[in-house]
């Protein structure tokens, strides 16, 4: 079954990233170990386009951040990015630009100022198939997660729960 | 003359699966030409229907971006090492030009022969916030 399941440290850093970016689209990586399927290391990228409707990879920073993977036997097992006036969809757009078929593409809509939209798709030849974001609640129960099916927001979720 | 060639995942079914192959060439023109003839179809995925680098390519000579480097007509040398990586862009943007670019065939517009006007003003911004 298709599932995206995250840590919630990097949810939240990806949360964090998103809100300090806008009213401009945030995006970014999360890297893990070849074939794991498992996101474990977050790389947020600059917004070359420094838009409110559109974002681009650094075409320098990209190279950068696929070699440095490529040397850790890394892949991008997440590419997100922020909506900042729509919902966490993906747009026409982003479906005709997603060219990584093995990626989680986690979109974050910031339109609402004190809750976060999370929602995550596949995009595989221009089709879109969102799939349920379960979060995994680190130092607690490995086992005990929160899964957030078919765009429910979690707007109920308490972020100061990190610890941060 | 040997060039290695670091081919995308969404590229891999025109190499037979293989990561990088070796091609040769004086030019990226060239060297596209060729490897079209062992690996039909990849120079299309490349190469706009008006015969330019597609926007939504990145292709980089060792460390550099060929758009830097005169795009097709960057020099290549034995022993370079060049990598094709698929833009990593979107957004929630959706007028006119959106349309344009999903109009036509979304499985693989990301480096499909289609760019758009919008797609192009986009680069200038991109470009001049370097």
């Amino acid at each position: 079954m298709l599932v995206l399941s995250i840590d919630r440290s990097i949810i939240d850093a990806i949360v964090a990233h998103a809100r300090r970016d806008h009213p401009d689209e945030a995006c970014g990586v999360v890297a893990g170990p070849v074939g794991s399927d498992t996101p474990t290391r977050h790389i947020p990228m600059d917004n070359a386009a420094r838009s409110m409707t559109f974002y681009e990879f650094d075409s320098m920073e990209h190279l950068r951040v696929w070699r440095e993977m490529d040397d850790r036997d890394e892949e991008p097992v997440v590419i997100y990015h922020s909506h900042t006036a729509t919902e966490a969809y993906p747009s026409r757009t982003d479906v005709s630009f997603a060219g990584e078929p093995g990626a989680h593409y986690l979109l974050v809509s910031t339109r609402e100022p004190d809750s976060e939209e999370i929602r995550s798709f596949r995009i595989v030849d221009g089709v879109v198939a969102e799939e349920p974001v379960q979060v995994v609640e680190a130092g607690v129960d490995p086992h005990a997660v929160q899964s957030y099916m078919f765009g429910q927001s979690p707007a109920t979720v308490d972020y100061e729960c990190s610890g941060r | 003359m040997a060039i290695e060639v670091r081919i995308p995942t969404i590229l891999r079914s025109y190499t037979g699966g293989a990561k990088v192959v070796d091609g040769s060439g004086d030019t990226l023109a060239d060297l596209l030409t060729d490897l079209d003839s062992r690996h039909s179809g990849l120079r299309g995925r490349l190469i706009t229907e008006t015969g330019t680098l597609h926007r939504f390519v990145n292709v980089y000579v060792n460390d550099e971006d060929v758009r830097f480097l005169g795009a097709l007509d960057a020099k290549l040398s034995d022993g370079d090492s060049v990598t094709i990586l698929p833009a990593v862009a979107g957004g929630a943007f959706g007028f006119a030009a959106a349309a344009a670019i999903s109009s036509h065939s979304a499985a693989a517009a990301a480096i499909s022969s289609h760019s758009a006007a919008a797609a192009v003003s986009s680069r200038g911004t991109a470009v001049a916030a370097r």
